[in-house]
């Protein structure tokens, strides 16, 4: 790691507190629409109200790479579904493609049932491995789409081009499908076919969006910040060696 | 033990491990500490994997015992005993693993890839049905210049996608595009990471 990796993490880590005391003192700075997440809380009372199941996929992202941070954004997401959704006659489902994802999706379901009360109803099957490679994980999460009354698909963790038979499953069913992905080739697939796609870094603003707490919004506000300071000093790197080549 | 109790200790080692194992990237002369905290992540993600394909074992077995499209969830356990003892006996790059993996799964993961190429076509074909936006236009024009500018279709050659427009998308506008999402990608990544790091995010349960 050099330097100025260090002055980016304490870069965001300063932006991060500083926005955590100022949210405080402006907690109705509102943050700009992104109309996936307003659907989706329309589309998890709906299923509340209309007794049918909402699935959440958290892809095949490990523990231990970078793909991780999006398994911990479907983390966050699978929270804030479950806290609405968990007590209605049909809980929410969870599938993963990897065994960390599992566990850490069974104690996230756990806790949430604690939180409400209901720790009676919590089972260790609402949160499965179906598969342990792409496509394996993908024929195994696809019965529980079609099978099991699903009216909402929600796709939150690291996807490749598989996620398109996902998708295309949950609109068989003429449900709404909501997906994000850290992997590019997958956020492509998901524009395609997905209802409500979530592009570039909105996957991780699910938590600023889902009401999961203020740091989670102080976060989305220093990443906004941050990407700014990028876009400024690309354009500072851009036109600066046409003023240093002038005689 | 309870969890309210459980969850502090959780978020404690959760926290201090990560703070030790910054430091060590920053701080010189700590690799072999580094690498051996890592070493034991990859073990346990390796006893998490079992206790996954334990999960899809109890899962079947249910639906087994209680007869929900029992035939699916007999073949696909059967197929899991088998290849796992197999596996187990011969090693991994054995005759009959390798002919399982070859003439088996192979051929089930190519076949799903080509209904997703189907599946794919008629969701773009159907995108506008979803979402009528400028985007939706953009994708949609963008996807069909690409697919002239791919090559000869029918053994017709348009020059003016093969060579101006393929190229200047290709090399330009998705090239920069794909840089404006990396970046994004890149910090919500360090921000989730910090959050977790200073335990204000915890998908431990906490």
């Amino acid at each position: 790691m050099n330097l100025s990796a260090l002055q980016w993490i304490v870069l965001c880590l300063v932006f991060i507190g500083f926005f955590s005391f100022w949210g405080r003192k402006n907690p109705r700075r509102a943050l700009r629409s992104i109309p996936a997440f307003q659907q989706l809380r329309r589309t998890i009372e709906l299923s509340v109200e209309d007794g049918s199941r909402m699935q959440i996929s958290l892809g095949r992202g490990g523990i231990l790479g970078p793909e991780s941070a999006a398994a911990f954004a479907g983390l966050t997401l699978l929270r804030q579904v479950t806290e609405i959704a968990a007590d209605s006659d049909q809980p929410p489902l969870v599938t993963t493609g990897d065994g960390a994802i599992m566990l850490l999706a069974q104690d996230t379901l756990r806790h949430s049932y604690n939180k409400l009360g209901i720790s009676d109803q919590y089972t260790l099957r609402l949160a499965q491995t179906t598969g342990l490679t792409p496509f394996s994980y993908i024929a195994g999460t696809l019965p529980m789409i079609l099978d099991r009354h699903v009216s909402a698909s929600a796709l939150g963790g690291s996807f490749g081009a598989e996620a398109g038979l996902l998708t295309t499953a949950a609109q068989s069913t003429a449900g709404f499908t909501l997906g994000g992905s850290e992997n590019l080739g997958g956020q492509a697939i998901i524009f395609a076919s997905a209802d409500q796609p979530l592009i570039g870094e909105e996957l991780f603003a699910t938590g600023a969006y889902m009401e999961a707490g203020a740091t989670h919004q102080a976060s989305l506000r220093a990443q906004d910040v941050l990407r700014w300071v990028i876009i400024l000093l690309l354009i500072i790197s851009s036109v600066l060696p046409l003023f240093t080549s002038l005689p | 033990m309870n969890l309210r109790n459980r969850t502090p200790i959780a978020a404690a080692v959760a926290i201090s491990f990560g703070f030790i194992i910054l430091a060590t990237l920053l701080i010189p002369g700590f690799d072999d500490l580094r690498n051996r905290i890592l070493n034991w992540t990859i073990l346990l993600a390796a006893v998490a994997l079992l206790l996954g394909l334990a999960n899809l074992f109890m899962v079947h077995f249910h639906k087994l015992r209680n007869r929900e499209k029992p035939i699916y969830s007999f073949i696909l356990l059967a197929g899991l005993l088998a290849t796992f003892l197999i596996t187990l006996w011969e090693g991994s790059q054995g005759i009959t693993a390798s002919w399982i993996f070859n003439n088996i799964q192979v051929p089930v993961e190519t076949s799903l890839m080509a209904v997703l190429a189907i599946s794919l076509t008629i969701a773009a074909a159907r995108i506008l049905q979803q979402r009528k936006d400028v985007m939706s236009i953009a994708f949609l024009a963008t996807l069909f210049a690409l697919l002239l500018s791919s090559g000869p279709l029918f053994g017709i050659e348009i020059p003016f996608f093969t060579h101006a427009v393929g190229p200047y998308i290709n090399n330009f506008l998705s090239a920069g595009a794909l840089r404006g999402l990396l970046i994004g990608v890149s910090l919500g990544t360090l921000a989730t990471g910090l959050r977790i790091l200073i335990g204000a995010d915890r998908p431990y349960g906490g």
